[in-house]
């Protein structure tokens, strides 16, 4: 590996010093071997076995049967549409801050409130959006004894696909705004000014200039809000119990009590997941890049 | 025209933002039928297993930060020193639990360290503290390593290094008594994130079995009707108070070289 070959550039400035350097990482080394890669690699293995050690696709082939395929499909299904809406609503809420000519007192607070309010997520997040959504939320009873409107008449329900989609919305949209606002900086006053000298139109310089630019950014956030969805476990377990038949969910109990029966096909449930949030993080890291050619 | 949208995306946003806080906080008032009142609040705080389980993650959190610092500042400070070919690979590293979910690595933890295993930490409550431990410190990773690595972006570290040598300190002496003091802002605010993260954290905890303040959170919310939305006031606060201290000590390392 590298380290060798930085070691042995430092021996030949002392010859009789032994290349030691490396010793400086071992701890960290040791702790994410350890730690996070070889508990991975536990699973992305046993995925491809069989209980009693040989090496097998069954389990793999097994991800494909009704039940599974369609939590992975909800899950896919919740993910994409949180991460999306979160990504309009938060781009429009970013845009409204950055370009809306909105007063520059707004933005400090508005990002502030983003941080905290994208690392609010799990446990307590549920119970926030019980109290306003479920059945006795102040939401839906003031829209039933104001309005007259009867959100689950309408077939709202905070336990179902769209409820989980909309509490998940509370921390994708801060975490657009996070991720989106410094790429909204990076449009260059010149780019419009150009534009409107050579006869552009507002819509025609958004449409053939700034969401050409934006556009990587914005596919490689929703990348990574769609990556953030799929692995939330908490937030799903708290607010539904185990009702609602997503991944996470069926992994948690899998790992809790064997459901599936089979302790292999957990294995290969579990890398079902890395292999979808790694492809959404590898899209995100390959977008970022292309999108900082423009907006340095 | 353009103002009008502008403002009615931000409402809208705020609208979002501040119904469900209006709505918990509204809702954790409301146990004692009728009136307004903080009933629900001393239910919790009176809960023996509320003030177990918080000081348990309370203590956790702590570990967990002291460790990360002992792991990360040392390592993030080497590689820059000494091994910069290496920092990619660190980076790559450090980032990887933001891609495998938290579920998946304890998945890993409870097979590859179970009782018959060549290192059996889930066979005895101070093994399994440990590995949540472990568990907690590689969730705060991503967030640990960018901010000590963003801090000693900012100082000479082959200078500091060499005239805190040529005067005789060896490793220990420089990175607990220069580099570490120089980076503590960076530090502070990846231990104050830790912090939120730990004390909310519900799979890991779960999963181990251990009595943290998550899943004692979600059993809670199971059974009860008011306390939880109380319990998730606490939990907004703390995380307010975390994220606000960040902003704090994140200022005073802009104005503080000013002042040097």
């Amino acid at each position: 590996m590298s380290s060798n070959e930085v070691s042995a550039g430092a021996s030949e400035r002392q010859p009789f010093r032994l290349p030691l350097h490396w010793l400086g990482v071992v701890p960290f080394a040791a702790f994410t071997i350890l730690f996070l890669i070889m508990p991975t690699m536990k699973i992305v293995i046993g995925a491809f076995q069989t209980p009693d050690g040989t090496f097998t696709f069954e389990n793999i082939g097994s991800l494909f049967t009704a039940s599974i395929l369609s939590a992975y499909w909800i899950s896919i299904k919740i993910s994409l549409a949180s991460a999306i809406l979160g990504c309009m609503i938060g781009f429009a809420v970013a845009a409204a801050v950055v370009l809306g000519g909105l007063p520059q007192w707004v933005r400090g607070p508005l990002l502030t409130f983003s941080g905290v309010a994208s690392n609010f997520a799990g446990v307590p997040l549920a119970f926030a959006f019980l109290a306003t959504l479920g059945p006795l939320g102040i939401l839906t009873i003031f829209l039933k004894t104001q309005l007259g409107i009867d959100l689950r008449a309408l077939g709202f329900n905070i336990l179902s696909f769209w409820g989980l989609t909309v509490t998940y919305l509370f921390f994708q949209i801060p975490l657009m705004i996070l991720i989106i606002t410094p790429a909204l900086d990076g449009l260059k006053r010149e780019w419009r000014e150009a534009a409107s000298i050579l006869g552009a139109t507002n819509l025609q310089y958004w449409r053939l200039v700034a969401f050409p630019i934006l556009l990587p950014s914005i596919l490689g956030t929703i990348a990574l809000l769609f990556a953030n969805a799929f692995g939330a476990v908490a937030t799903a377990i708290a607010l539904t119990g185990s009702s609602l038949n997503i991944v996470p969910i069926l992994l948690f109990a899998q790992i809790r009590g064997d459901v599936l029966g089979n302790p292999h096909l957990g294995y290969a449930l579990a890398f079902g997941m890395i292999v979808v949030t790694g492809i959404a993080n590898a899209l995100y890291i390959w977008l970022r890049a292309r999108s900082e050619r423009w907006l340095k | 025209m353009k103002r009008l949208w502008a403002w009615g995306a931000l409402i809208f946003g705020l609208l979002y933002f501040f119904l469900p806080l209006v709505g918990m906080t509204n809702f954790s008032l409301k146990m004692r039928r009728g009136e307004y009142s903080f009933d629900a609040y001393a239910k919790v705080f009176a809960d023996s297993r509320f003030q177990e389980t918080f000081t348990y993650s309370v203590t956790m959190a702590l570990l967990t930060i002291v460790f990360g610092i002992l792991l990360v500042v040392p390592t993030a400070y080497w590689v820059r020193l000494k091994l910069p070919r290496l920092r990619p690979y660190i980076e790559f590293v450090t980032l990887l639990p933001l891609v495998i979910p938290a579920i998946v690595i304890v998945f890993g933890y409870i097979r590859l360290y179970n009782t018959s295993s060549w290192l059996p930490l889930t066979g005895s409550a101070l093994g399994t503290d440990m590995l949540l431990m472990f568990g907690y410190a590689t969730l705060a990773l991503p967030y640990m390593y960018r901010a000590v690595d963003t801090g000693l972006r900012t100082i000479d570290i082959g200078t500091l290094t060499e005239a805190a040598q040529s005067l005789g300190a060896g490793w220990f002496t420089i990175i607990s008594r220069i580099i570490l003091p120089n980076v503590l802002v960076a530090v502070l605010s990846g231990a104050f994130l830790t912090f939120a993260i730990v004390i909310g954290e519900f799979t890991m905890a779960a999963l181990l079995n251990k009595p943290a303040f998550g899943p004692y959170m979600q059993l809670l919310g199971a059974n009860r009707a008011y306390e939880p939305a109380a319990l998730a006031v606490i939990a907004f606060g703390i995380t307010w108070g975390c994220l606000g201290l960040i902003q704090l000590v994140s200022r005073l390392q802009k104005t503080a070289p000013r002042q040097a």
